[in-house]
């Protein structure tokens, strides 16, 4: 019956976005300032019946429903409630009706909250955004339909893997939706522009907000997902440069492009060109970034299950959205005339978005290179975390050094004297890396140079962040915040790649390891039940032998039974100085266990500075909000 | 004039991509063997798992062809492919299979061998897996064809079942 | 004044050329390592069977003094080029390496083409 009701929903949400296109291209054409009535109904009714079938689908893991396929694939009647729920969004069709969901949100609210522009924009934008909602659709319905139903109805789910029933796990598929679904609205919204010739600054602040909100949840996206690797995969790191992540992290290099770039339009009404050129791009690569993980072209630890024929329907889809756009973007561009002097504020962004898109360049063919090689000559190479170290970390160093000095810069034209005061500010950042030198022991000469201009950066923004409150300059605090918790990511990390303390051997029970000045001794080993697995625990005493400090630390392994599996649960033990990393898994067939046992310093600053250049986003919208 | 042109290369470029994606979806991602086919194999020296006789690749010259098979006593894919290795021992004389034993007790593989039959004319011992390493393998059971030259003819993952049994007839006829 | 600025700057900047002493560190090259048996997981981070195995050869190897590349090498021609997640400098992957710094020039390019058209226009 769910199922039933499920299918209806969606096919009426289907004819909904039909009605919309259909009446907004005839509003299009009346002389009256505002939009029809009618329109506005039809998206209410379009948001109301997209997120009753999300809640049906939901309902449907909550009561166990195996009569939908997609509740018998991916859940069983032992699991937590929690999981349960997101269960529903762990999975292809799920996640897929996620993305309508979010593709119906934008639409509605851009709709309700753009009042003051232009009418024909607005029509437009809609009815562009509801043929991606149209897209999306038929794809779920033809490929992909989580209210499918199975008879004679199992008696029993297959279960969620493992591996995914945690907290984390379970906001960042929304999170990073927001993110990169939400900036389907200023892809439309820029065909809107072009063809209603609604350009410029007016442009600028119809998608402004929309581009930070992506921004916002992008960054909050990628970071939370971080934190799950960390804490869930028991690798101990928390960015592997794997195909999935790469596709996460190039929309938020477009979007972060972007965000400044309408700045300067909204300014000085101009790079409008490039602006739109950006708004398209975001857009086209969050649906590549998901071809590239569902289609089952890349090998990767985070794929969903595999299946071609959904590549094949993305592929077609990615196509039209991009022939569209590049056809409409010829016909409709103008020349555009720039008048920016070199040390204006227009070209520190300008120089911003140039190294975004360089970054965006190398991750992007790292990623796709592998199976252009294997396409054209058949060869296969990996491409991992040393390519991309080599070739982004030397690239960050004059990054950081724009990031500081451009803030400080005017629009239209600089003063000299601003430039010099900064000098002294780099010259602390000199002599803050040369003390820790002295603490931490000395670092290669690019990570010296990264540590220094980070430094710089975080030191600068502290400085203006005092300057801004004693002005009363709010406008100021997102940029400072932001640009500081970069600093101190990029900071931290370093420090962190530098001095974590990664070691990697074989132990028995009653076996002691000495090491990097700790001990660890392998007491013991209990085994558990629990609700839906068997724990096996280790117990490790570890002693710091400088410190004479002792801990102990148990990590797990957990047998599953709905599906078979095993998962690997590390110990970790977050001071704010460094964090205590233990793994165990057991080598076949023999007493011994593979133990991984790390020292990470600064992980928490890490994940606190991601969080901090989020803030800076968040504060940009609640400032405009209190604006209105 | 400049326009159409970086139209013309835009467009080129975007099609590229885009067929080039399509292409990808086709590919099989599993690991192949082609490349390897060919090579000639390592220099290696093993050790019985009966007494202490040697063999290295010296020794697998005098035959016209070898079979290097890697198997175990616990591994359940071996058990199902042991009988086909029998069978190919019996039913062809210019092929004898080398027998190496990965990652298991010296015991066990007597039992397995007095079990199911002993198709080897000499048994290795891999206690620790590195030898595996040098032949390129990556599970068990897994294949190796060589001529008398030691040159790779053929490559086989997982376990040999009636048809690949067949195709190893063809290749060394 | 400028002088003295310079000459700290120097000095300073002389703390950065120091760098670590380079020992062979068995984590990177298990980090370097692509297990084959999983699915994009790196020898370091892998708990299989194979992961395992490898770990044992690099380490005799390293015993043996062999040096990052020749280990490297080891195994690529064993296993094929993608057994390593640092692509090598060879024709393949000439391309690779060489894109992201011609776009990064080409973007250069760009931008400074602008500031003089601006510079131009600005004078007309």
């Amino acid at each position: 019956m769910l199922s039933n009701i499920g299918s209806i929903l969606i096919l009426s949400v289907l004819s909904l976005s039909l009605l919309i296109i259909y009446n907004s291209y005839l509003d299009l054409k009346n002389n009256n300032q505002l939009i029809k009535k009618s329109i506005y109904s039809l998206s209410l009714f379009q948001i109301t019946f997209t997120i009753l079938s999300f809640f049906t689908l939901i309902v449907g893991f909550i009561y166990s429903d195996f009569s939908i396929i997609n509740v018998y694939e991916n859940s069983h009647s032992e699991k937590p409630l929690f999981y349960k729920i997101a269960g529903s969004w762990g999975n292809h069709e799920g996640s897929l009706l996620l993305w309508i969901n979010i593709l119906v949100l934008f639409s509605y609210l851009f709709l309700i909250f753009n009042h003051k522009h232009n009418k024909k924009f607005r029509l437009y934008t809609l009815i562009f955004q509801n043929f991606l909602i149209l897209g999306f659709i038929i794809f779920l319905l033809i490929n992909s339909n989580p209210f499918s139903s199975i008879y004679p109805v199992p008696l029993d789910g297959l279960g969620l893997n493992p591996i995914l029933q945690d907290p984390a796990l379970a906001i960042h598929p929304p999170l990073l939706y927001i993110g990169f679904v939400g900036c389907s609205i200023y892809f439309s919204a820029a065909i809107a522009s072009m063809l209603s010739e609604y350009s410029g600054k007016q442009f600028a602040l119809a998608i402004k907000s929309w581009v930070q909100i992506s921004w916002v949840f992008q960054t909050l996206g990628i970071t939370v997902g971080s934190i799950w690797a960390y804490y869930e995969l028991g690798w101990g790191g928390f960015w592997f440069w794997d195909p999935v992540e790469n596709a996460s992290l190039l929309p938020w290099f477009a979007i972060s492009a972007l965000m400044h770039s309408v700045m300067v339009l909204e300014k000085r009404n101009t790079l409008y060109e490039w602006v739109i050129i950006l708004c398209l791009l975001t857009f086209i690569l969050s649906v590549t970034g998901t071809f590239l993980v569902r289609s089952g072209i890349l090998n990767s630890v985070h794929t969903f299950a595999n299946d071609p024929s959904r590549g094949l329907y993305i592929l077609l889809f990615l196509s039209l959205m991009v022939f569209t756009s590049l056809i409409i973007f010829f016909k409709k561009r103008k020349k555009e005339i720039y008048s920016f002097k070199s040390s204006s504020k227009e070209t520190f962004i300008l120089a911003n978005n140039w190294f975004m898109v360089f970054f965006l360049a190398t991750v992007l063919i790292g990623t796709i290179y592998p199976i252009f090689l294997d396409v054209i000559t058949g060869a296969k190479v990996s491409v991992g975390p040393p390519f991309y170290n080599t070739v982004i970390i030397p690239l960050v160093i004059p990054f950081l050094l724009l990031m500081t000095f451009g803030p400080q810069s005017s629009w239209i034209k600089s003063k000299k004297k601003t430039l010099y005061k900064t000098f002294y500010i780099l010259l602390g950042a000199f002599i803050i890396n040369s003390t820790l030198f002295y603490f931490f022991g000395s670092f290669g000469f690019y990570s010296n140079l990264i540590l220094i201009t980070a430094t710089f950066l975080i030191l600068h923004s502290v400085i203006d962040a005092k300057k801004s409150i004693k002005n009363r300059k709010t406008f100021e605090y997102p940029r400072i915040i932001s640009h500081l918790g970069f600093g101190m990511l990029v900071f931290f990390i370093g420090i962190n790649h530098h001095h974590s303390i990664e070691t990697d051997f074989n132990l028995k029970v009653g076996e002691t390891k000495i090491l990097y000045g700790y001990e660890l001794f392998f007491e013991n080993i209990t085994i558990e039940p629990n609700k839906n697995y068997k724990s096996i625990i280790g117990d490790f005493k570890i002693t710091d032998l400088k410190k004479n400090y002792t801990q102990y630390l148990n990590p797990e392994i957990r047998v599953y039974t709905n599906p078979e599996t095993l998962t690997y649960e590390a110990a970790i033990k977050s001071k704010i100085s460094s964090d205590l990393y233990l793994t165990m898994s057991n080598v076949t067939r023999s007493d011994f266990y593979n133990i991984k046992f790390q020292n990470k310093p600064f992980m928490i600053w890490i994940w606190i500075s991601a969080f901090t250049i989020a803030l800076g986003g968040f504060v940009q919208l609640i400032l405009k909000k209190n604006e209105k | 004039m400049k326009n159409k042109f970086s139209k013309i290369i835009i467009f080129g470029f975007v099609i590229s991509f885009l067929s080039i994606f399509w292409l990808g979806l086709k590919k099989d991602n599993s690991y192949n063997t082609k490349d390897l086919i060919g090579g000639k194999i390592t220099n290696f020296q093993l050790r019985s798992i009966y007494n202490s006789d040697l063999i290295t690749e010296e020794n697998l010259k005098k035959n016209q062809f070898t079979l290097i098979n890697f198997f175990a006593s616990w591994c359940a894919p071996c058990r199902l492919e042991h009988k086909y290795l029998v069978k190919l021992v019996n039913q062809k004389k210019n092929i004898k299979i080398l027998g190496i034993n990965f990652k298991d007790k010296k015991n066990n593989a007597k039992t397995f061998l007095n079990e199911l039959g002993d198709p080897y004319y000499f048994v290795a011992e891999d206690t620790d897996g590195k030898a595996s390493i040098l032949f390129g393998i990556y599970g068990i059971p897994e294949s190796i064809l060589i001529d008398k030259e030691l040159t790779v003819i053929k490559k086989i993952i997982g376990p040999i079942d009636q048809e690949k049994l067949e195709e190893i007839f063809r290749l060394i006829k | 004044m400028i002088l003295r600025k310079i000459i700290i700057l120097y000095f300073l900047l002389f703390t950065c050329l120091q760098s670590k002493e380079v020992k062979i560190d068995l984590i990177e090259i298990y980090k370097n390592l692509r297990c084959l048996v999983c699915q994009g997981q790196s020898v370091a981070d892998s708990n299989s069977d194979f992961a395992s195995t490898i770990k044992l050869v690099v380490e005799d190897q390293v015993k043996e003094g062999k040096t990052k590349e020749e280990i490297y090498d080891f195994l690529i021609s064993k296993y094929g080029e993608w057994i390593v997640y640092q692509p090598s400098l060879n024709k393949n992957n000439f391309l690779l390496w060489f894109l992201p710094y011609l776009i990064l020039v080409f973007g250069g390019l760009i931008i400074f083409f602008i500031i003089r058209k601006s510079k131009h226009n600005k004078a007309n």
